[in-house]
């Protein structure tokens, strides 16, 4: 593309010399607030509801827990991540490709219908009018104007996924782009993966909603289970590919890493839109009406081919930064270039976190607990939202956030605030989740329901069993959780804050300083390293491994992983209770 | 020839190159362990394992079932707890168990060692089938208009809270039932 013509739609960065096309500008900048404001809002909620579950303190009434954990799911799993998955794939579909939007005005219809839709969605739940949690399982039911607004919310989604369909394709078309860049491919998937959880969750939910206006009989709850999982879990798996894309873009901005095998990636990236939806199932393992064959095939043969591509990519991207590193120089032996990352710059450390949180905590736990058998011990007590924050909340949340620290400055043309604070937050979050999650998941693996208001059972009279009393464990698991909820709300606080902070406050610039960023992270051409690795890594080295350190560190994640697999064989066999 | 470039900008020529000795290495722990879990969960541990994840499902109206319970209660009850009837299942016969908003109905008598069929619906909305051993549990999901089918062998005796772990309403946390475990 000509210089004149791309300067007809857009500036040209400063930094990164992308040509920035300005409706999407606008549009990322919108998507942004959006979800910074859902997000603030989620975190406020998060910390009422472990305010309550931590036994000791108890906080909320009855209704407004049951209330307010409804709109906690919704707004945390659903709008804070699509809003920003859409900013997301907005910038990966036309400013990162120096390529232009088709149709604003179709850009701009996903957002409205998005926003209305959330809000009402939001407002709905808040005033308890549609306490149904975040899966409203039929015939559990919530008024039509609740059905309706997800609908037109899911429907405003899909139009801003298959608007960036149409953007990559005309890109190409006009010839700006060949190959897209890795991280726009991580969002092709993650855009694929979300077409089809949008199309689930319209199954589910329209016959529900024509149910709740009367006009048809209410939905198999069987049925509904399926197809809703579609949405429920398929929309972990967009999270999932668009936090992978955000995880090579961070290793690349922080310390120039460039994957090691560029296909490999990818067709680890393919085999998440190929298999991963199959994880869905591992929702209806405790379910009446599926057969075990169906079962056993769905969650223990496709569900493993997309775990081996995690498996890879938690390979692949520590390999890029040890590459990287060692191309620099700044190694010696084994681990010597672990000493030399940037540890405070706050994109690495997010990376760290996230990669760390979502593969030693979240995968192991979501394989172990996925598998039939093992689930049974699991199913719907708090271990299964303690896997799921290790997930979403300390792996993608953390992620998002990391990119934000170099997207906002970037977007918004301001000087980032509070650098210090900045700095710190990835730390204080990750160690707050981390925290949360223990005493979460040893409070579920003891037997604790989730979305539940009292475990002790104090209103149920003479019936009551208080689960609290017979040990000391549940209690204490319960009060770590609290405890670790309000370090990971400090730090959910920090990041807004600085976000919120730059937005309004920040100094304007047209080269806002992004820290540690490698130059090299946006140079189209490779710089020229010495060795003449480029041009066979295996052959330039015959003989000797090219990231040891790495080997070494996934071996060890291997070897925790096959011992939790294991013990989790044990502690099955450990129930005084034999089932078939 | 193959050159590496950021994730953050598109490749020219041919990014396609054969793996090198460190991914292959890892490439092929990884399709060993997977094909590993897929063994142990299809074929070894339904072989070797007591505790096992074959769920019988039956379709049933609610009302239907209901009445099985009703007459299931009448023919073996035994006796009563706060007003809850408490039921001892035949050895090695059907022990039926109904939730509804917001309980659990009829309180479960079983023989340590002896095998039960545990049959579970609900009579309203969806439930959570959970009982709780303090540590560990058990959980199935329970539905309306289906039966959730388990052989069941207790092998410790004691009484073990049934609570419901899927939300159905404002008075979820009321949902208490009970399986008394005799020698």
């Amino acid at each position: 593309m000509s210089m004149q013509a791309s300067l007809t739609f857009g500036r040209r960065c400063q930094v990164t010399d992308l040509v920035v096309d300005r409706s999407a500008e606008h549009q990322i900048m919108a998507h942004a607030v959006t979800a910074v404001v859902y997000l603030a809002i989620g975190g406020i909620l998060a910390l009422l509801i472990a305010l309550t579950r931590w036994q000791w303190v108890h906080l909320l009434p009855v209704n407004t827990f049951y209330e307010l954990l409804s709109t906690h799911g919704m707004v945390m799993l659903i709008f804070w991540i699509l809003f920003f998955e859409v900013a997301g794939l907005i910038f990966a579909s036309t400013v990162l490709l120096s390529a232009r939007m088709v149709a604003p005005i179709v850009g701009w219809i996903a957002y409205a219908m998005m926003l209305g839709g959330s809000l009402v969605a939001m407002l709905l739940m808040l005033t308890g009018r549609a306490t149904v949690m975040f899966t409203s399982y039929p015939p559990l039911l919530a008024p039509p104007t609740y059905y309706g607004a997800v609908l037109v919310f899911a429907v405003g989604a899909i139009v801003a996924v298959v608007h960036f369909f149409v953007n990559v394709i005309a890109a190409r078309r006009r010839g700006d782009v060949g190959t897209l860049p890795l991280f726009t491919f991580a969002l092709l998937a993650a855009a694929i993966l979300a077409l089809w959880s949008l199309a689930a969750g319209a199954a589910a939910l329209i016959p529900a909603f024509l149910w709740s206006l009367g006009l048809i009989g209410p939905p198999d709850p069987g049925v509904y289970r399926l197809l809703y999982w579609g949405l429920g879990h398929g929309a972990q798996q967009v999270n999932l590919a668009a936090m992978i894309g955000i995880w090579y873009a961070l290793a690349s901005l922080t310390v120039g890493a460039k994957p090691v095998n560029e296909g490999l990636s990818r067709v680890a990236i393919v085999l998440y839109v190929l298999f991963i939806q199959m994880g869905s199932m591992h929702h209806l393992l405790a379910d009446p009406g599926i057969a075990p064959w169906v079962r056993n095939l769905n969650t223990s043969y496709f569900m493993y081919a997309a775990v081996m591509a995690s498996l890879i990519h938690a390979f692949s991207i520590p390999a890029a930064v040890e590459l990287a590193m060692r191309e620099r120089g700044l190694s010696n032996g084994l681990f010597g270039w672990l000493r030399n990352v940037p540890w405070g710059e706050p994109g690495f450390a997010s990376l760290a976190v996230s990669l760390v949180l979502f593969g030693v905590f979240g995968g192991i736990s979501g394989v172990i607990m996925g598998g039939p058998q093992a689930n049974l011990l699991a199913h719907n007590t708090l271990i299964v939202p303690a896997h799921f924050h290790m997930t979403v909340v300390a792996g993608t949340t953390a992620a998002f956030m990391g990119i934000s620290y170099y997207l906002v400055p970037l977007v918004f043309q301001r000087q980032m605030m509070l650098p210090a604070m900045v700095k710190a937050q990835p730390w204080v979050y990750g160690f707050g989740m981390t925290v949360l999650c223990i005493g979460m998941g040893l409070a579920g693996h003891w037997g604790l329901p989730r979305r539940h208001w009292d475990v002790t059972f104090s209103s149920t009279g003479p019936l009551g069993i208080n689960l609290l009393a017979g040990s000391a464990e549940p209690t204490i698991f319960l009060a770590i959780m609290g405890i670790g909820a309000i370090i990971a709300v400090t730090g959910g606080a920090m990041f807004v804050l600085s976000i919120v902070g730059t937005v309004f406050l920040g100094t304007r610039t047209a080269t806002p300083d992004l820290g540690y960023v490698s130059p090299e992270a946006f140079a189209p051409m490779p710089a020229l390293v010495a060795g003449g690795s480029e041009d066979h890594p295996a052959a330039a080295h015959a003989g000797a491994f090219e990231v040891p350190g790495t080997l070494v560190l996934a071996l060890l994640f291997l070897m925790l992983f096959i011992a939790l697999y294991g013990y989790s064989w044990i502690e099955l066999s450990g129930i005084p209770m034999l089932f078939r | 020839m193959a050159v590496r470039v950021s994730s953050l900008v598109k490749p020219r020529g041919a990014w396609w190159q054969s793996l090198g000795r460190d991914e292959r290495l890892w490439v092929g722990l990884v399709v060993i362990w997977g094909l590993a879990m897929f063994a142990m969960i299809v074929f070894i541990w339904p072989a070797i394992g007591a505790r096992d994840n074959d769920i019988q499902a039956y379709r049933v109206d609610p009302a239907t079932f209901h009445d099985k319970v009703e007459a299931f209660t009448a023919a073996n009850k035994v006796g009563e707890i706060a007003g809850v009837p408490v039921v001892a299942a035949p050895a090695g016969g059907d022990a039926y168990l109904e939730a509804a908003a917001f309980s659990w109905r009829p309180f479960l008598q079983l023989q340590r060692g002896k095998q039960y069929r545990l049959l579970l619906s609900s009579r309203d909305l969806q439930h959570g089938f959970s009982l709780v051993f303090g540590p560990r549990s058990l959980n199935y999901q329970v539905l309306p208009g289906y039966i959730t089918v388990v052989q069941i062998t207790p092998e410790r005796s004691g009484e073990f809270p049934v609570v419901c772990n899927e939300y159905c309403g404002l008075g979820h946390h009321l949902m208490l039932g009970r399986v008394i475990v005799k020698d």
